[in-house]
């Protein structure tokens, strides 16, 4: 049976054990490390106007809400709100996992807590899943953050680009883990002495959403909620329809981040709440460059990666029959042309075991 | 008995960087401190045994390419996860312009 067939992306099922690689083996474009060097270089000051606005808005927006409630205001507002509450929050949560936008090590801390609760994450379940995204960045049975897995449902993947199974999944996770519970497949990548960490960070994410659902009640009005907790529901749909581009409809199992991830061209203000995730491959290929050396890391290696698409737009125009087609043919992906010149994909040869 | 091997010459790493230094089938991260002072350790990362000399030196941390982990290279000592275990540091000295450690 040829190995595309037997998609199994459970975590602890047949192919769990078959990704055979080591994180070493990835393709890099080469640069110069001293540029790589300037790239990776932290600053407080460029990570503090980004983050300090992004805050300056949420709690701006955030007063306006309250200034409006009860009048027909209240939606709009409320709408933007939520992008800057919940899609904001999703991709620093994400940059501050990674560790590297301040140099000051206690501000990325304080800010990767804030971020994961505004994004319904647990801090240390999603450090460790993303950690193994990012060492087998789409292998079938390794990779948890395969969004997609094929074929794809496509139901499924129009109420994910608005975030809701997830999000409802993030809630139901938050209070199981918050019992004390842990799924065999979190146990596959969370170690032990992790553990409790994990689970006091569950029980306090619950506390305070009690807290603010005990407000509610108190002061008989929806208000509380729709400031601290619900606006991860109604808010963060715009991170995801962005988020939903990292890597719909490419190839999986294959140690080569060109061919897995995509990069596009955005405009600034959906940079600002995306953190610049749109310079996917480069993230994935260089992790240790902060999300504002993205746009420079992206003119150092483009010449040996395969074209930036022009807009969102056009990544929906490539992403959107390819899931289609799918459905039918679980074994079609969308192939990225490398430019002449560019160094070759890694071959990659996956232990029969999955074949079996 | 003590066993002293050249790994580079001083200059060959800049204040505030690392080189790899390969020795049979073992391999070292040799590091230079922003007041030029030289520390080796092993050189692969203890998480996923990723070569740390394409990481970032910041202070007196070595922070790994792969997931970001962080050491203390002075002490090994694994500072930031994923890594949950320390690295293994070897002795330097420095003898006419070059490094040298023992293994
Ligand atoms: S390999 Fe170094 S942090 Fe994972």
């Amino acid at each position: 049976m040829p190995i595309d067939a037997c998609r199994d992306y459970s975590l602890t099922g047949p192919n769990a054990k078959a990704s055979g690689f080591g994180s070493a083996e990835w393709y890099a474009s080469p640069a110069p490390r001293k540029r790589i060097k300037e790239l990776m270089k932290r600053s407080d000051r460029l990570a503090l106007t980004n983050y300090g606005t992004w805050l300056g808005l949420v709690v701006a927006t955030g007063v306006l809400l309250v200034a409006v409630w009860g009048t027909a205001w209240a939606w709009p507002v409320a709408l933007v709100y939520g992008v800057f509450y919940g899609s904001g929050a999703d991709s620093r949560w994400h940059e501050t996992g990674h560790g590297t936008p301040f140099k000051t090590r206690w501000l990325n801390d304080a800010f990767y807590h804030l971020a994961s609760f505004m994004s319904l994450r647990n801090p240390h379940l999603w450090r460790w899943s993303h950690t193994r995204h990012h060492s087998e960045t789409v292998i079938v049975g390794r990779d948890p953050e395969i969004a997609f897995p094929r074929p794809p449902s496509i139901g499924n993947w129009v109420l994910n680009l608005l975030y809701i199974p997830a999000i409802t999944k993030e809630l139901g996770k938050m209070v199981r883990i918050a019992f004390g519970n842990l799924t065999e497949a979190e146990k596959s990548f969370l170690p032990e002495s992790e553990w409790p960490k994990t689970f006091a960070a569950s029980r306090a994410h619950l506390l305070v959403l009690a807290l603010v659902g005990l407000a509610a009640v108190t002061l008989q009005s929806w208000l509380p909620l729709f400031l601290i907790g619900l606006p991860t529901f109604y808010g963060s749909w715009l991170h995801h329809i962005l988020a939903t581009t990292q890597h719909a409809g490419l190839a999986e199992d294959v140690p080569d981040h060109r061919m897995n991830s995509r990069t596009f061209y955005l405009n600034p203000f959906f940079r600002f709440i995306y953190s610049n995730m749109n310079y996917h491959i480069e993230h994935h290929m260089y992790p240790m460059v902060p999300f504002y050396n993205l746009p420079a890391l992206h003119e150092e290696i483009k010449a040996d990666c395969p074209p930036a698409y022009a807009s969102l737009l056009a990544c929906y125009r490539e992403m959107v029959p390819a899931v289609m087609r799918q459905q039918a043919d679980p074994n079609h992906y969308i192939r990225r042309p490398l430019p002449a010149g560019a160094g070759a994909t890694p071959t990659y040869e996956r232990p029969v075991i999955a074949a079996e | 008995m003590p066993n002293w091997v050249r790994a580079c010459g001083a200059n060959d790493v800049e204040a505030e960087d690392l080189v790899r230094f390969d020795h049979g089938d073992r391999t070292f991260a040799v590091y230079r401190s922003p007041d030029d002072e030289y520390f080796c350790t092993e050189g692969l990362c203890t998480h996923e045994q990723v070569h740390l000399a394409d990481g970032l030196v910041m202070d007196y941390e070595i922070e790994c390419p792969k997931h970001n982990a962080t050491f203390d290279y002075r002490t090994g000592e694994a500072k930031r996860a994923p890594a949950c275990v320390n690295l293994a540091t070897y002795p330097v000295k420095i003898e006419n312009g070059s490094v040298w450690i023992e293994i």
